[in-house]
């Protein structure tokens, strides 16, 4: 006998929701309150202490934000989730958590600007090094291995070469290290991707993008598998402070006292907690709200974006599209093997890329993108609402050349985000601003 | 695998807990989760040949001794809750099963399949590798508000407030 495998459809909308037992609303409250009574002051200290679990003040958990962590939890199918203010907060409160000055990660080269940006200069400013290497070998991430790499980091699809990274393989170099592997599925959505099942250890989400849904709030979320084990050899000499009693909690073990969920509680306790990069009630409300329809969203964006990319494929103006969903792909084939399907063919997000055949095609593509009618330019992914950038210009600005090529961003690339509108309409619009940008 | 129902069924029937191994010190897991225990309306009989007073409660050197100091004033232990190694938890399973307690737990890492499986065929409940804390907190509250998946998908108005 074992307890009933709920679908994700179902998850969606009630994982983390039960009944509010004083009120029986149904629907979640919004808790905007930054602090909770204690019931005398022996609650408060077994509050202070963590021995008993419930809520302190709202930097550290709130009951709304709760509702959000398990639920991105349930749908990653993981242990437990920590919310952040953002998903680059998530990254920071995600490799804080384990690293500090003097640590190693190697990561993708070919992630979303602002990432780059964290990591090659940030984290450098903190004495934390990147090595970013090209993930279409997962040997390369073997080969840039150092004695004080502390995690592996890559994106389940890449912004906005849209590769697909061989999640196991990657898994495997980390964990013969003793490493956790890091994953930003952010693009996939946890509906068409669960990094955990092919290996990796830690989840990271920007809920502005998919789960939210709707371009309205910022969020991000941290989730861990529960399966990585900080106790063994070879990997409990990497991370003695996930072991050790903590300096900032009276001697807590975290590990040992928490277990599966250990690594959440530290990130929670020592790193959103002192940095402060915490969610608001509100926003987590509203990311629910979005990610009740995850399910039905994410269908209708790959079922648009596979149209789109067949579209422009066949397209006379278009020299190049880059969709791993179409067969012709270099990912298509690692993407059937990760990605669920839809109507047959591996989900592969809303996500692709194209360049204009043009004199110059970096022109044509800025043309292009003036003369949208409803395709909104702007910055962000995973809106219902279509929409598109050039990223060279603007997302990976900060780039340097050889970063850009590394990344795989030409001057020429459009990016689009294709929405859940009426594909038909998604295709005028990319025709009539196609014609009026190369006549 | 133990189902939510299954523990549902034997965090609400077993009200008095012999915790073996409890530690008197106060930033020890086995300490957390007694202390949590108790704060939730548990009685928490201590198990300790190294203590004789832990969390208020008197402790004694073994299971066997524990149940019969409470049977002289009519009392019983419900569960055996262990926090030990592995290796130890044979003879502590047949005290359990000697004394008539309903329940042979062992804590987080501790999983001993033959031992259990006496306790099972002696008529036990037997739950293993889990923390009797957090499982408390998973099904009746305050588990969720760490952002763990507690797993449970439900649209019962709960009874039990969550603190």
């Amino acid at each position: 006998m074992a307890d009933h495998d709920f679908g994700f459809g179902t998850r969606a909308i009630h994982a983390g929701a039960i009944p509010d037992p004083v009120t029986g609303a149904r629907a979640t409250p919004i808790h905007q309150t930054t602090s909770f009574v204690f019931d005398s002051a022996e609650h408060a200290a077994s509050l202070f202490n963590l021995q008993t679990f419930g809520n302190v003040y709202s930097r550290i958990s709130n009951p709304t934000v709760a509702v959000l962590e398990e639920r991105v939890a349930a749908l990653e199918g993981g242990r437990a989730a920590l919310a952040c203010a953002s998903g680059m907060a998530a990254q920071m409160t995600a490799l804080l958590a384990i690293l500090k000055a003097g640590d190693h990660i190697v990561a993708a080269s070919t992630l979303y600007g602002g990432t780059v940006g964290q990591l090659g200069v940030g984290f450098r400013r903190l004495g934390i090094e990147t090595s970013f290497v090209d993930p279409s070998d997962p040997e390369n991430f073997r080969r840039a291995i150092r004695p004080e790499t502390r995690a592996l980091y890559g994106e389940t699809i890449g912004n906005p070469r849209l590769n697909v990274l061989d999640i196991a393989a990657v898994a495997r170099v980390a964990h013969d290290h003793g490493l956790p592997l890091v994953i930003d599925n952010t693009v996939a959505s946890p509906y068409l991707c669960n990094p955990f099942q092919f290996g990796a250890d830690i989840v990271v989400h920007s809920a502005t993008k998919y789960l939210g849904g709707h371009g309205t709030t910022m969020g991000g979320l941290v989730v861990e598998s529960g399966r990585f084990d900080w106790g063994a050899p070879g990997t409990r000499e990497k991370f003695p402070e996930m072991l050790e009693p903590s300096a900032a909690y009276h001697g807590v073990k975290f590990y040992e006292t928490f277990g599966d969920f250990g690594y959440t509680m530290k990130a929670r306790m020592e790193v959103n907690r002192t940095f402060g990069g915490c969610l608001s009630p509100l926003n987590a409300w509203l990311l629910l709200q979005g990610i009740e329809t995850l399910h039905l969203r994410m269908q209708a964006h790959c079922r648009n974006a596979l149209r789109v990319a067949q579209h422009l494929a066949e397209h006379p103006r278009v020299a190049w599209v880059n969709y791993p969903g179409l067969p012709d792909s270099p990912d298509h084939a690692l993407a059937r093997q990760q990605f669920r399907a839809i109507d047959g063919a591996p989900g592969c997000s809303g996500i692709l890329s194209f360049g204009i055949r043009a004199d110059d095609p970096a022109r044509a593509g800025e043309h292009f993108i003036d003369a949208c009618e409803f395709l909104s330019h702007l910055a962000n992914i995973g809106d219902a609402k279509t929409l598109v950038i050039h990223p060279a210009s603007t997302t990976h600005r900060q780039l340097s050349a050889a970063e850009l090529a590394a990344a795989g961003v030409g001057p020429d690339m459009i990016r689009l985000s294709v929405g859940i509108e009426d594909v038909e309409d998604i295709l005028w619009d990319i025709d009539q601003a196609l014609d009026q940008a190369v006549g | 695998m133990s189902t939510i129902a299954d523990l549902r069924r034997i965090l609400a029937s077993c009200r008095t807990l012999a915790v073996v191994g409890l530690s008197p010190q106060w930033h020890r897991p086995s300490f957390f989760a007694a202390k949590y225990m108790q704060a939730h309306g548990y009685r928490i009989v201590p198990v300790n040949p190294g203590a004789t007073e832990i969390l208020g409660e008197r402790c004694y050197p073994s299971v066997t001794a524990a149940a019969q100091a409470l049977a002289e004033r009519g009392e019983r232990i419900d569960m055996v809750d262990c926090f030990r190694r592995s290796d130890d938890i044979p003879p502590i399973a047949e005290e359990a099963i000697a004394i008539g307690a309903r329940c042979l737990w062992l804590q987080l890492g501790v999983v001993n399949e033959a031992a259990a499986a006496r306790a099972r065929a002696a008529g036990l409940d037997v739950v293993m590798d889990r923390c009797v804390k957090i499982e408390h907190a998973r099904l009746f509250g305050g588990l969720n508000w760490a952002g763990v998946n507690t797993r449970v998908i439900s649209a019962k108005r709960p009874h039990q407030l969550p603190y």
